[in-house]
């Protein structure tokens, strides 16, 4: 069985592009996002395995719509609600950042 | 696909979860800024030209190198991590004959000790999709045009097992010292998506 990550060999993919002079992160949110996944691996919040299984097992159609980061946001989103760190209510919260600040640390 | 999107929201959604992840006690105060500038002060493809600079310069250590890299690296004070968690790396080389790359289709495995940061096209649909199917296309898109005889050979990286290519060194270079070899190496041909 494969998944949608599976992708080697899949036909209808346009050109390379290659951005010249590329920086590492392309939007502080990706450092950020980078450096917690790590940390939370380093403490054993989950390992990296279980962080690639949590992109590969995105939807299909959410997988390919998502960036590289984005996908990473995804799984790191997904472990942490798994693994009973943050409730789905907390995650969710930064979407409407105003006002759902509340019960955060309960 | 897996290019980059407008990114106030999600900016504010890592943010949020930074934040409560602090209030939590998961993570420290200050602990992902420190994370970050270790991040952007690691790896570097110099560590991987180093590497191809001596194994030019030096048969026995070439030898060493394609034998165990893992070993072998480590007399440049280079390593693929360090106890149990070393990743496995394995140095392919170039010749007259046989031209490699390296991709990982499932993911984005990369020799990241030893080249820095990946490329986001390396990491890219199209390029994980379209390099086992038509290397020969991937490779001109770059701008290397290989003799149809030479038979293009590509690595598929996994999360226990590393590839980097070592480029065959170029012509009119007999008269340059190691560093000065060094300095000819690029990312690129490293992956394999360029000669040198």
């Amino acid at each position: 069985m494969s998944r949608i990550n599976d992708i080697g060999g899949m036909v209808g993919f346009s050109a390379v592009v290659v951005e010249p002079d590329e920086p590492p992160f392309h939007a502080d949110w990706e450092a950020h996002l980078h450096a917690l996944n790590a940390l939370l691996i380093r403490q054993g919040v989950y390992n990296r395995d279980e962080f690639r299984d949590a992109i590969e097992r995105m939807p299909p159609a959410e997988y390919l719509a998502a960036s590289y980061y984005e996908r990473w946001f995804a799984a790191v989103s997904t472990l942490l609600v798994e693994k009973g760190v943050l409730t789905p209510d907390e995650v969710a919260g930064g979407q409407d950042a105003t006002a759902q600040r509340g019960p955060a640390d309960e | 696909m897996s290019g980059h999107h407008p990114s106030a929201a999600i900016a504010e959604r890592v943010r949020h979860i930074e934040s409560l992840l602090e209030r939590h006690g998961v993570i420290a105060p200050g602990e992902v800024d420190r994370r970050i500038d270790d991040l952007l002060a690691g790896g570097t493809p110099l560590n991987g030209a180093r590497i191809v600079a001596r194994a030019w310069t030096d048969p026995a250590f070439r030898e060493r190198l394609l034998t165990d890299a893992n070993s072998a690296i480590r007399e440049l004070a280079l390593s693929m991590g360090g106890g149990a968690s070393e990743l496995r790396l394995k140095v392919v080389a170039n010749t007259a004959e046989e031209h490699h790359v390296v991709v990982c289709t499932l993911c984005s495995c990369y020799p990241t000790a030893l080249l820095g940061p990946s490329p986001s096209w390396y990491k890219s649909d199209a390029y994980r999709a379209r390099v086992v199917r038509d290397p020969r296309g991937i490779l001109a898109e770059f701008g290397v045009d290989l003799p149809a005889d030479v038979r293009i050979t590509v690595w598929d990286a996994s999360a226990e097992s590393r590839y980097m290519v070592l480029p065959r060194r170029p012509e009119g270079t007999d008269g340059l010292d190691e560093a000065e070899l060094a300095a000819l190496v690029t990312r690129t041909g490293l992956i394999g998506t360029a000669l040198v």
